[in-house]
């Protein structure tokens, strides 16, 4: 038979589906319906991995998605997913999964040779070892420890799937679909109630999938699942959602589930995404997150075949695995020997059960006389032999001394331990919920509740399956009547069997080994054994938080679901403290790993960000233009002809341009239209400049401050009428502009009736510049009179373009004659190729925006957030005369009375020139009065803004400079790997100082 | 499209194709519209209401409509106007009249924004892979509108029928949401 370990019958598997998969390359057989882990252990494979540290080898631990062993690669599209839990990872015809931590291979592993050099590697080892010598850590020991640490490899490939998001709200989310979670679906889904109902496996059922022992209602558990499953989706108000973990519990009732929706399937439909991220805003929340089992601290309880007694357990019942043919039971509590006679009925040879507990329940040793199996009661494990698998355990007795006896050895294949049950309380945590220690249950369950949730069943503490169901009952109807305030009636379902047990252990168990030569693990994962926890503790840790961190134990995947309440004893034992003064770690998300792809989402490739696209678009792809990202716009950066590179094409546009006539898209300027009675006065009040007294039909540059006193945005502003305005602001400003005018009006000056409309996007705009401008214009233009005299400089006037009414700017940014027009968004493409087509009769060109930062440079224009970085004030700026002198009060007035604004040694705006003109400086380079300064020698400014000008001929620059307006004509330096550079300080205006250029 | 209750003013753009036609939802661009943003103070509602044929809606994310009109409420002082592409001058006009020297602002940005049509059985779902919006029909009848977020893109959402919605965004931002919508629907034609 090709899976030696399959029972005859029984389990939710489907035996006449066969399915074949690989593991580190050999072919395996399993069915539909197992777990990786599952079908491994079906063919007698304990042995999956590499323990981190010591690379022990490892087996199967649990059955669940706290699983700290078996983490596995898995191939899919020529690439591995590392690190996924084989007891999650659903069983598909040609799955093919790997091992991990291992070299040369699993069953020879170079790496295990620090198991024999463990002594050398105690807890807090790294920060007692690699402090000195200081400088080793950069170059040795980093890199040693990095090369060495981690599980899995990371994937080399872009990964291939997709990733789908969906927000959903309801009146219930329960999580967890086990006894608890059904009944409390049950109830609130028969008031109407919208309810999710999530499960992290691949089937509702939780604990019931393994119960084979108890009833409910007279029905066997899987059957009554079924019928439970039947209803719930025969009703619309409920959703139900396998393979989903809720995974993060934010505030305000705001959860995050991780739906696995391929991960299952062979060849799964690549429309359909790999996973989903579901964003829930549930009113109530039902936490059914049920509890998981200990494992029991004996020497060498980390040997490959040493599980969990729950875990045997189901794989026997749901998966139809028996986990060994002679298999040993340790329990320190009742349940673990339903697992032994469960074995016991499927003719699995029980080598024993052996107890913790002096006296066990008669009723339990009355069972395991009638089976004929062996008990050794007051007896706990001491140590097992077999490496790659257990081969036998070594027994103690407890002696009255308090000493423990050596009692023997019995030879099995398999151990399954039980020290007791720990509730999930992870989500409650993340809830912000504080746990209290329950010292009947000797557990820490969930304390009151912070938001809007209960948990129930097992995960506050409950085991009876008669009581776990009560409790999902009640827990469902209370959550639908605090969500929607409807009752309703539903039958409470009975159960028979399925008893709480008793009994349970925490910490280390005692035993007759040489406590300093034996390990004994904790943590499985991150190989933290009992002897670490009790040397930190010798090392002066006292919290729970600080041995964690010095022993790593309950850092693992899990966050320390299996290991933090053993954890927590022994180092309640050996600081002789109570275990609730040692504290506990909390919880936080993710519940269980989640992948990067289920957060980012569709936020990758062209959907990373919106890209905006101005009407011109298409036709400078045609024409070869090359664009920019500016913020998400997508700006024109320069137009290269015959194969001219980006200098050359700029040199071509700018003298263009100061010869003839260029065309620029500024559609992307944000623009606000200022409407209503008081729009003036809020101009006023907002700007530095003065408003009032502008005619409509003129213009005027607006300097916008924040209350500190420093320049956040600029912009041209037009009068339309008297009480309309249209402001442009800078591409990238437009928003947060928007929102301060929004933001004064609401909250300053509600009293103004004036009101803010974003028209960025209502319009298209074109910005002509050049000599030629006028005439390149003129033909297309009805109802406005284009000359000098009629539309001077900083004026504005409505006409029509082409017929299509639109707002004719005669503004510049150049320092050339300059016309903007804006026309509605949908004639932009008409407005753009009329006039790219009319520019070419005039020898004129389309520029970009390196362009445009040339010429503005030429004319010491600043650009917002370019030359300026949020430090640097009107007067730095050398732009006094933007302040309107005679004006009460603007945003930013006090401000600039601060004495550190007016104080000397601010920096301030300059133009500089390179002694030599062909050398072009770096913009944000630094600059220094010293030709070499020394080390360490704070910089008087740094040069904002650096170009070839041209007209000039020549290299020109912007800097902001310590007193700089004082230091015309003085020579500074930029000091530069290769050499300091001499530089002049001039103004920042480099060509037609006069403006005789604009005015014609 | 026939149940659409401000079927006589959003219609599909007869000249294009649909952007995505399966049986659970499709997604149609919408023909261009007059769009108005109109603020005002409390006295000049009725006034307003009755220039524009329309009474202003004051409930937060409601909507009113009449024959080739719609009002949405923006805001506790905005208004978003609907009105047959071409008469943007003579709605203007008449509430311009109407109104006079009342306090007010009325801004024509009928270019700024685009419209699509989502709608089918799974419209709703389709909205909420980008939106977190509730669109249960209790939560969210029609007639709601509600200014939002799509993804990274601000939208405007109007339901106009139980299965269909009215989707706006600024013009540079459509191509990213209406191509998210058609991405994130691929999975509804997997096998």
């Amino acid at each position: 038979m090709s899976q030696p370990f399959r029972t005859e019958k029984g389990g939710r598997i489907n035996r006449t589906e066969q399915l074949t998969f690989t593991f580190d390359g050999e072919e395996l057989q399993g069915h539909q319906g197992d777990t990786l882990a599952s079908a491994l252990l079906a063919n007698g494979v304990h042995l999956v991995g590499r323990s981190f540290k010591y690379h022990r080898p490892r087996g199967i631990v649990t059955s669940g998605s706290e699983e700290p062993n078996a983490l596995v690669g898995i191939y899919r599209h020529g690439d591995q997913t590392p690190n996924l839990r084989a007891t999650q990872v659903e069983l598909y015809q040609g799955l093919e999964a790997i091992s991990q931590n291992r070299f040369p291979s699993l069953g020879f592993d170079v790496g295990a040779v620090n198991d024999l050099l463990s002594p050398l590697f105690p807890a807090g080892f790294y920060y007692k070892t690699f402090m000195w010598p200081k400088a080793f850590w950069d170059r040795v020991y980093e890199p040693v420890i990095r090369a060495a640490a981690g599980l899995g490899k990371p994937p080399k490939t872009p990964d291939q799937d997709t990733y789908g998001n969906i927000y959903a709200h309801c009146d219930v989310l329960i999580a967890g679909s086990g006894p608890a979670g059904l009944a409390a679906a049950l109830a609130a889904s028969e008031t109407g109630a919208k309810v999710i109902l999530c499960d992290e496996q691949s089937e509702f059922g939780g604990s019931l999938l393994s119960e084979v022992s108890a009833s409910i209602d007279g029905k066997d558990p899987s059957e009554w699942i079924a019928e439970t499953i039947n209803k719930l989706e025969q009703m619309d108000n409920v959703t139900l959602l396998p393979r989903t973990t809720a995974f993060g519990y934010f505030a305000h009732n705001y959860l995050a589930l991780a739906e696995r929706v391929t991960e299952h399937l062979p060849n799964p439909d690549p429309k359909l995404p790999r996973e989903r991220l579901w964003q829930v805003r549930a009113k109530e929340v039902v936490i059914a997150s049920g509890a998981i089992e200990r494992p029991m601290i004996f020497p060498e309880n980390d040997r490959p075949g040493i599980m969990l007694a729950e875990a045997g357990r189901t794989y026997l019942n749901r998966y139809g695995v028996k986990v060994g043919h002679k298999v040993l039971v340790a329990a320190a509590c009742d349940t673990a020997w339903q697992t032994a006679f469960d074995l016991a009925d499927h003719g699995v040879e029980v080598a024993g059960i052996v107890d913790l507990r002096e006296t066990p329940p008669e009723n339990l040793m009355a069972i395991a006389k009638a089976r004929g199996i062996r008990v050794e009661a007051g007896c706990m494990v001491t140590g097992t032999l077999g490496r790659k698998r257990v081969k036998a355990a070594l027994l103690g007795r407890m002696m009255t001394s308090g000493n423990v006896a050596s009692g023997g050895q019995i030879s099995c294949d398999a151990l399954l331990m039980s020290g007791g049950w720990t509730p999930t309380v992870s989500l409650y945590s993340q809830s912000r919920g504080k746990v209290v220690w329950d010292s009947d249950k000797g557990a820490y369950i969930p304390g009151a509740s912070v938001q809007r949730e209960r948990s129930a069943g097992a995960s506050k503490g409950l085991y009876g399956l008669q009581e776990v169901l009560e409790d999902g009952y009640a827990a469902g109807e209370e959550a639908a009547k605090a969500a929607i305030g409807k009752s309703a009636k539903v039958s409470y379902a009975t159960a028979t069997g399925g008893e709480a047990g008793t009994g349970g252990t925490l910490g280390a168990l005692p035993h007759d080994r040489n406590a300093s030569r034996v390990k004994a693990f904790v943590d499985y994962q991150n190989d933290v054994t009992a002897k670490d926890v009790k040397l930190a503790v010798r090392e002066g840790m006292q919290s729970i938080e600080h041995i964690k961190r010095y022993t790593t134990t309950g850092m693992a995947t899990d966050q320390g679901r299996l290991s933090n309440m053993n954890a927590l004893q022994i180092a309640s034992d050996s600081l002789d403290r109570p275990v609730t003064d040692v504290g506990l770690t909390t919880f936080r998300l993710p519940y269980t790993p989640t992948t990067f792809g289920l957060f980012a989402g569709v936020a990758r490739g062209d959907y990373f960000d919106p890209v905006r696209k101005t009407p011109s678009h298409d036709w400078v792809v045609e024409n070869g233009g090359v664009f920019e990202d500016v913020g998400q716009w997508k700006r024109t950066w320069y137009f290269p002809k015959n194969g001219e590179d980006m200098h050359a094409a700029v040199a071509r546009e700018c003298k263009t341009v100061r010869e003839s006539v260029g065309l620029f898209d500024a559609s992307t300027l944000g623009k606000i239209e200022v409407v209503g009675p008081d729009a003036a006065e809020f101009l006023e009040r907002l700007y530095t400049n003065p408003w009032k007294k502008l005619a409509p039909g003129r213009c005027r540059y607006g300097l916008l401050l924040n209350d500190a006193g420093f320049i956040t945005d600029d912009g041209v502003i037009g009068r339309l009428a008297e009480d309309r305005f249209h402001v442009t602001t800078t591409t990238g400003g437009a928003p947060s502009v928007f929102a301060t005018m929004e933001d004064y009006l609401q909250t300053e000056w509600p009293e103004l009736d004036v009101w803010i409309t974003s028209t960025t996007e209502q319009y298209a705009v074109a910005a002509l510049q050049g000599p030629k401008a006028r005439d390149v214009l003129a033909p297309f233009m009805e109802g406005v009179d284009l000359s000098a005299d009629a539309l001077p400089h900083m004026s504005v006037k409505e006409a029509t373009f082409c017929g299509v009414p639109c707002r004719l700017f005669r503004i510049s940014f150049t320092g050339e004659l300059g016309f903007e027009i804006n026309v509605s968004r949908r004639h932009g493409k008409m407005m753009w190729e009329t006039l790219a087509k009319e520019i070419e009769k005039f020898g004129g060109t389309a520029y970009g925006t390196e362009s445009m930062h040339v010429l503005r440079a030429e004319k010491g224009y600043i650009i917002v957030g370019q030359d300026t970085d949020g430090t640097v004030t009107p007067q730095d700026a050398g732009m006094s005369w933007a302040i309107g002198k005679k004006k009460a009060d603007f945003v930013g007035k006090r401000g600039l009375d601060r004495p550190d604004l007016v104080a000397d040694n601010r920096k301030q705006f300059v133009g500089l020139l390179t002694k030599d003109p062909k050398v072009k400086l770096e913009e944000g380079a630094q600059i220094t009065t010293a030709e070499n300064p020394a080390i360490g020698t704070p910089a008087d400014g740094h040069v904002t803004s650096s170009y070839f000008s041209p007209a000039l001929d020549r290299s020109i620059a912007l800097a902001i400079v310590k007193n700089g307006h004082a230091l015309e004509g003085k020579t500074l330096y930029v000091p530069m790997p290769d050499g300091s550079i001499p530089v002049e300080v001039t103004g920042p205006v480099f060509y037609d100082k006069e403006g005789a250029r604009l005015n014609v | 499209m026939s149940d659409l209750m401000a079927s006589d003013l959003i219609t599909p753009d007869a000249g294009e194709p649909p952007l995505l036609s399966i049986n659970e939802v499709s997604i149609l661009k919408a023909a261009p519209l007059t769009r108005l943003s109109l603020r005002l103070r409390e006295a000049s509602l009725k006034a307003a209401g009755s220039a524009f044929g329309v009474d202003l809606p004051v409930l937060p994310l409601s909507s009113a409509t009449a024959d080739k009109r719609a009002a949405l409420w923006m805001g506790p002082d905005e208004w978003t106007l609907f009105a047959p592409e071409n008469t943007s001058q003579s709605v203007v006009s008449d509430i311009e009249g109407k109104l006079g020297a009342e306090p007010h602002s009325l801004v024509d940005v009928s270019e700024r924004s685009e419209a699509i049509i989502v709608s089918g059985q799974r419209a709703a779902w389709l909205l909420n892979t980008g939106i977190f919006v509730d669109f249960s029909i209790d939560t969210f009848p029609v007639g709601t509108v509600s200014r939002t977020i799509f993804h990274k893109s601000p939208v405007m959402v109007w339901r106009i029928g139980d299965e269909a919605f009215v989707v706006e965004a600024w013009v540079s931002f459509m191509d990213y949401v209406s191509g998210l919508l058609v991405q994130s629907a691929s999975e509804l034609s997997a096998a």
